[in-house]
C-alpha cells in the first residue's frame, strides 16, 4: 500500500485547549427562531395578492397522452392560468448528463405522480377544484415496475423510441486483475443482495414561492441547492441568471430529497410571471411522495477472494439500479455504489460494473449515503459471511484488512486522516462485542460493521474550475459581525458552523455575529447542501475569511497601541498583546480602529477542493478532501415466534475529525443511526400493479420513539490536516454500517440470513421455517438477471511511487 | 362556497374573532387567518402530530379539528408558551440540548411534551416516550428530545 506523504496545511494543528467557542457543546444560534415557532419554513410565507398553485399529476405508469383540455378549469371563477407541458418546453435535470425532465409531462407521462397540469387559483380549493376538470385522455403502455421487468428487451422504452431494455446508465471498471486475485485466493465467496427503495420523508413537505417584480424573479423555496436551482430556472424561463433570485429558506429536513430542481418550483415561477402576482405551491403529504428522488433499489453481487488467514485478494461488485423515470442524481449514484468499498479496505485488486434502469416510478436520487448505503450493507454482510467460513472473528478480519491513515484506495483515492482502527475498538470494547457474539441466548444477538464516507465531493456537478464555496465577512463599526454564505441550513447547524468558526478566528461570541445564508443575490457562492460538504468547504471558506480579518484588525490595532503586530491575540471579545494582556483594546473598540485605520472592513475567502480525481472515466465519484469513518455495534432481540425485531442499544464511533460543536455531531450521529434502524427494519417504497402502495405516513412505516433504542455514540478526533480546525462530515457517514450491523446481529440471534433490507417479520420467518425444513436459512434474492456489461476499462492500482 | 361562520376563538390568552367556512381545520384557521405559523402542517392526516396544539390543556392534532370545535375552548399554541419572563422550560431545554435540529416537529413536541408535564412532573423515560409517540421527528433520533423533556421536568420540579 502507498503511503501518501501527509499534505501540508497552513496551520499548525490547534490544540483543544487553545479553543474558546470550537469544540464546545453551544446552543444552536438559530435554536430560539425554531423552539418558538418563530422561524419562517416556506410555507410560512405570504404575500399581498397571492395565488395558490396546484399540480394535476398523472394517474397513469407509463402512457401517452392523447388528449389535454384545460378550457373547463381555465373557465372556472378565481383561476388565473392553467400551463402544460408545452408552455415549459425546455429539459432540465440535476446533472449536465441528464436534462431529461420536463417541468410538467410533454406527449406522455412516465410515472403515477408525474405532473401533466398546473394551476393558479385565488385559494387552494378554487385551484384543487379546475385541477379536478382538466380532461385528459392517455394511451396505456406497458409499464415496467422492476429490475427485471426494465431489463425486457422487447417492452416499450421508458426514454426515446422503440424497444428497451430500459438502460440509464453503464459502468464498468477494474483496478488490477481481479480474476488473478480470484485466482491466488485460499477462498472464494459470492453472494447476492437486494436493497429495497426508501424515502427521505422529511417532515416538512416541499414548498415555494414565486414572485415576479419589474422584470425580476424571485423564487424562496425549502431547497438544499439555492445555486443549482438558479441556473436551472435560469435555463428552463429562458432569463438571464441576473434577473432571478432564490432564497432557500430554513429547510424542514432534507435528507437529500430537497437536491434536485422540481418541477413545483419551475411552475411557480412560471404561474407568478403568467399572473404578474405570487404563486405559493405547497405539495401534499401523497406529492411529496410522488416528489421523491429516494434510495435507489439496488440488485447487488458480491464475490470477494481471501487467503486462509484472512487478507482480501480481490473483490468484485456487480450492481443493478432501479432508477425510476429519470436520471436525477443517478448517473453518480451508479458510481457512489461502487466508489467506496475501498474506503476501509485495501483491495490489491476489484472490479465493479454497474447499470442503472429506468422504471415506471418516481425518480430515485441521493438520499443520506447516496449510493454506498447499498454495497455497504451487501459488502459489510457478506464479510461477516466470509469470516464465519474461514473461522475467523468478524472483528478480526476488518482490522486485517483495515485502510491505513494517509494512503490511497485501489481505485485512487486519496485517504488523509483516518481513525477507522480507533472507531473499531471503541465500539467493539464499549458493547462488549466479544463476550456477547455467539454466546448470547437464542433470539438475543450482536452485529458489526465499518463504513467511510465523504466531505464533500470533490468536484462540483457542472464541470468549472470556479471556487466551491466563498464567504464574505463584514465587520461594523460597533463591532458587529456579519457573516454571508450561500449554504443553506437544513436543519444539521451549518449556519451555526460557519458563526463558531469565524467567532473562535476573531476571538468573539457566536452572539457577536449574524449569519446571512442561501440567497443569490446577498451571498457569494456556495454549491448547496448535499454530499456532507458544508462543514469542510463553507467551514474553510469561513476560515479564510475570518483570518484575513483578524489580520486587518490586528494591523490596525497594533498601530493603534504601537506594539508589533505578531504580538497580538485576539481572545474573549479582546484584542491584546500576548506578553502584556492588559495591554489591549476590548473588541468594539478594535473595530472602531480598525474601521478608521483599514477600511473597509470586509474581507473574502474562498475554498475549492484538491484535483483527486483518477486517472479512468467515473472517477470524478468518489474522491473527497477527507473521509470520514465509522463502526457501529448493534444489540437486539429476534422474536423467533413472531420474527419481531427489537434494537436494544446501538454503539457508534464516529471518526469526525475535529467536532466543531460535539453536540451537533452527536445529533446527527443519533439521527443517522435512527434513519438506518427505518431502512434495516420497516422503511420501504412498494407499488402494486404501477400504483405507489405508501404515499401516507400510515403506509409508509417509519419509526417512532418507542421503537427507538439506546444509543452510545463515541466521537473519534482525527484532526484532519485539511479540515477547518480539522474537522469532517458527520451528517451522513454514521448512517452506513448500521444497516448491515442489524442484518449481521439477526444472524447472531436466531441463525438466518436475510439479504435483503428491509428485514421485516415475514422474512425472518420465511428464513426460519427453510431452516426447520433443513434448508438454507436464508431469504434473499436468488440471483441477478442476465445483462451483458461491457468489458470493465482496465485501471492500474497507484504505483509504490505515487506522490 | 357555504356560508361563513362567526368564530370566536381564544388563543394564548387572546380572543379572535374570524369569519371561515365551517369545514376550516383549526391548522389553517390559526396558520392562514390568524398567522400564527408556528404550528406546522406535515401530513393533512393526523400522523405526524407536527401540527399538535393544547385544547383546554390537552393535546389535539389541529389538523383533524375543525375551527368551529375548538370554539369557547382554550387553545395553546407554540407561540404561547414563552412569556415576557422567557422561554418556557421545555423551550430553554429543546435550545440548550439541540433537540430541535430542522424544527420543524419542535412546535407539536413541545406542546405534547408540555400537557405531559402539566399532568405528571416527573414522567419516567417510558411515559415519556407513550406521550411522545404521535409525534415524529425525522432528524433526531429522539435521543435529545427525551433527554430535553427529562432536563425540563427536572428544573420544573425544582421550580416548586
Amino acid at each position: 500500500m502507498t503511503i501518501v506523504e501527509k499534505p501540508r496545511t497552513d496551520a499548525a494543528p490547534v490544540e483543544a485547549e487553545e479553543l474558546s467557542v470550537v469544540g464546545k457543546p453551544l446552543p444552536k444560534v438559530d435554536a430560539e427562531p425554531k423552539v418558538t415557532g418563530r422561524l419562517r419554513y416556506a410555507d410560512d410565507l405570504r404575500l399581498p395578492r397571492m395565488l395558490v398553485g396546484k399540480l394535476l399529476r398523472s394517474t397513469r405508469p407509463h402512457a401517452l397522452i392523447r388528449r389535454l383540455d384545460v378550457s373547463r378549469a381555465l373557465a372556472l371563477p378565481g383561476v388565473h392560468a392553467v400551463l402544460t407541458g408545452k408552455d415549459l418546453p425546455i429539459t432540465y435535470g440535476i446533472l449536465p448528463v441528464s436534462q431529461d425532465e420536463h417541468a410538467l409531462a410533454l406527449e406522455k407521462v412516465r410515472y403515477v405522480g408525474e405532473p401533466v397540469a398546473a394551476v393558479a387559483a385565488i385559494d387552494e380549493e378554487t385551484a384543487e377544484r379546475a385541477a379536478g376538470l382538466i380532461e385528459i385522455e392517455y394511451e396505456d403502455l406497458p409499464a415496467a415496475m422492476s429490475i427485471p421487468e426494465a431489463l425486457v428487451p422487447d417492452t416499450p422504452r421508458i426514454h426515446g423510441e422503440g424497444d428497451g431494455p430500459n438502460v440509464d446508465r453503464v459502468a464498468a471498471l477494474e483496478f488490477g486483475d481481479a480474476e488473478a486475485g480470484f485466482l491466488e485466493a485460499d477462498h472464494v465467496r459470492e453472494d447476492v443482495f437486494f436493497f429495497s427503495g426508501n424515502a427521505h420523508m422529511a417532515l416538512e413537505e416541499h414548498s415555494c414561492l414565486a414572485s415576479w417584480d419589474a422584470g425580476k424573479l424571485t423564487l424562496w423555496s425549502s431547497t438544499q441547492v439555492p445555486h443549482y436551482l438558479h441556473r436551472t430556472l435560469a435555463k428552463v424561463l429562458e432569463l438571464p441568471a441576473s434577473r432571478i433570485r432564490v432564497v432557500a429558506v430554513p429547510v424542514g429536513g432534507g435528507f437529500g430529497g430537497k437536491s434536485d430542481p422540481f418541477s413545483h418550483e419551475l411552475v411557480a415561477a412560471k404561474l407568478a410571471m403568467a399572473t404578474n402576482r405570487p404563486v405559493k405551491f405547497t405539495l401534499t403529504r401523497e406529492e411529496s411522495f410522488y416528489a421523491h428522488r429516494g434510495r435507489h433499489p439496488v440488485l447487488m453481487e458480491v464475490k470477494s477472494g481471501f487467503t486462509a488467514d484472512g487478507r482480501i485478494t480481490a473483490l468484485s461488485f456487480r450492481n443493478m439500479l432501479d432508477g425510476g423515470a429519470f436520471g436525477s442524481f443517478g448517473a453518480a449514484t451508479t458510481y457512489y455504489t461502487g466508489a467506496l468499498q475501498g474506503t476501509t479496505y485495501r483491495l490489491p485488486a476489484y472490479r465493479f460494473e454497474a447499470v442503472r434502469l429506468h422504471t415506471n416510478k418516481p425518480p430515485c436520487g441521493p438520499k443520506r449515503g447516496h449510493g454506498t448505503p447499498q454495497p455497504r450493507f451487501a459488502l459489510e454482510c457478506h464479510l461477516d459471511k466470509v469470516a464465519e467460513e474461514l473461522g475467523l472473528d468478524p472483528v478480526e478480519l476488518r482490522l486485517r484488512n483495515a485502510i491505513e491513515p494517509f494512503s490511497q484506495t485501489v481505485n485512487h483515492l486519496r485517504i488523509t486522516s483516518c481513525g477507522l482502527v480507533e472507531c473499531i475498538e471503541q465500539v467493539v470494547e464499549a458493547s462488549g462485542f466479544h463476550e456477547k457474539h455467539g454466546r448470547l441466548p437464542y433470539g438475543r444477538g450482536v452485529g458489526f460493521a465499518v463504513s467511510a464516507y465523504l466531505s464533500g465531493a470533490g468536484l462540483p456537478i457542472y464541470f468549472n474550475d470556479m471556487s466551491q464555496s466563498e464567504v464574505q465577512i463584514k465587520v461594523d463599526r460597533g463591532g458587529g459581525v456579519t457573516v454571508y454564505s450561500m449554504a443553506a441550513d437544513i436543519g444539521q447547524g451549518s449556519t451555526s458552523v460557519l458563526a463558531y468558526i469565524v467567532a473562535e478566528v476573531l476571538g468573539i461570541v457566536p452572539e457577536d455575529i449574524s449569519v446571512v445564508t442561501a440567497d443569490t443575490d446577498l451571498t457569494p457562492i456556495d454549491l448547496g447542501s448535499y454530499s456532507s460538504r458544508v462543514t469542510f468547504m463553507a467551514g474553510n471558506a469561513a476560515l479564510d475569511a475570518a483570518r484575513k480579518m483578524r489580520d486587518l484588525v490586528l494591523e490596525a490595532a497594533a498601530e493603534k497601541l504601537e506594539v508589533d503586530v505578531a504580538q497580538l491575540a485576539t481572545a474573549g471579545r479582546r484584542v491584546f498583546d500576548r506578553d502584556d494582556p492588559e495591554r489591549g483594546l476590548e473588541w468594539e473598540q478594535a473595530a472602531h480602529v480598525a474601521s478608521a485605520l483599514r477600511a473597509p472592513l470586509v474581507t473574502a475567502g474562498s475554498y475549492r477542493a484538491p484535483q483527486l480525481a483518477g486517472p479512468y472515466k467515473g472517477s470524478g465519484v468518489g474522491p473527497s478532501p477527507a473521509y470520514s469513518f465509522t463502526a457501529a455495534v448493534v444489540e437486539l432481540d429476534c422474536d423467533p415466534e413472531t420474527g419481531m425485531v427489537a434494537v436494544d442499544q446501538v454503539w457508534v464511533a464516529h471518526d469526525v475529525g475535529r467536532a466543531i460543536n460535539p453536540l451537533l455531531v452527536v445529533g446527527q450521529t443519533e439521527g443517522s443511526v435512527y434513519m438506518a434502524l427505518g431502512e434495516a427494519l420497516m422503511e420501504e417504497v412498494t407499488f402494486r400493479d404501477g400504483l405507489p402502495q405508501a404515499t401516507s405516513l400510515f403506509d409508509y412505516k417509519s419509526p417512532t420513539v418507542l421503537e427507538m433504542p439506546e444509543v452510545h455514540t463515541y466521537l473519534v478526533e482525527s484532526i484532519d490536516p485539511e479540515g477547518p480546525f480539522g474537522a469532517k462530515e458527520a451528517g451522513q457517514g454514521p448512517l452506513l454500517p448500521v444497516i448491515p450491523a442489524v442484518a449481521n446481529a439477526v444472524y447472531d440471534a436466531v441463525g438466518v440470513r436475510i439479504d435483503e433490507v428491509p428485514i421485516t417479520p415475514d422474512k425472518v420467518l420465511r428464513a426460519l421455517d427453510l431452516a426447520e425444513k433443513g434448508k438454507l436459512g436464508r431469504v434473499g434474492p436468488k440471483g441477478m438477471p442476465a445483462f451483458d456489461f461491457p468489458a470493465p476499462y482496465r485501471v492500474e492500482p497507484p504505483g509504490e511511487s505515487l506522490p | 362556497m357555504s356560508s361563513l361562520a362567526l368564530v370566536e376563538l381564544v388563543v394564548n390568552g387572546e380572543p379572535h374573532g374570524v369569519a371561515i367556512a365551517q369545514q376550516r381545520t383549526l391548522l389553517e384557521v390559526l396558520r392562514e387567518d390568524l398567522d400564527l405559523t408556528g404550528t406546522k402542517h406535515g401530513c393533512e392526516l393526523g400522523e405526524c402530530g407536527a401540527c399538535t396544539v393544547l385544547v383546554d390543556g390537552e393535546p389535539h392534532l389541529s389538523c383533524l379539528t375543525l375551527a368551529i370545535e375548538a370554539e369557547g375552548r382554550e387553545i395553546t399554541t407554540v407561540e404561547g408558551l414563552a412569556t415576557a419572563d422567557g422561554l418556557h422550560p421545555l423551550q430553554s431545554a429543546f435550545a440548550e440540548l439541540s433537540a430541535a435540529q430542522c424544527g420543524y416537529c419542535t412546535p407539536g413536541m413541545l406542546l405534547t411534551a408540555k400537557a405531559l408535564l402539566d399532568a405528571n412532573p416527573a414522567p419516567t423515560l417510558d411515559e415519556t416516550k407513550q406521550a411522545l409517540s404521535g409525534n415524529l421527528c425525522r432528524c433526531t433520533g429522539y435521543a435529545k428530545i427525551l433527554e430535553a423533556v427529562s432536563l425540563a421536568a427536572g428544573r420544573m420540579g425544582s421550580r416548586r
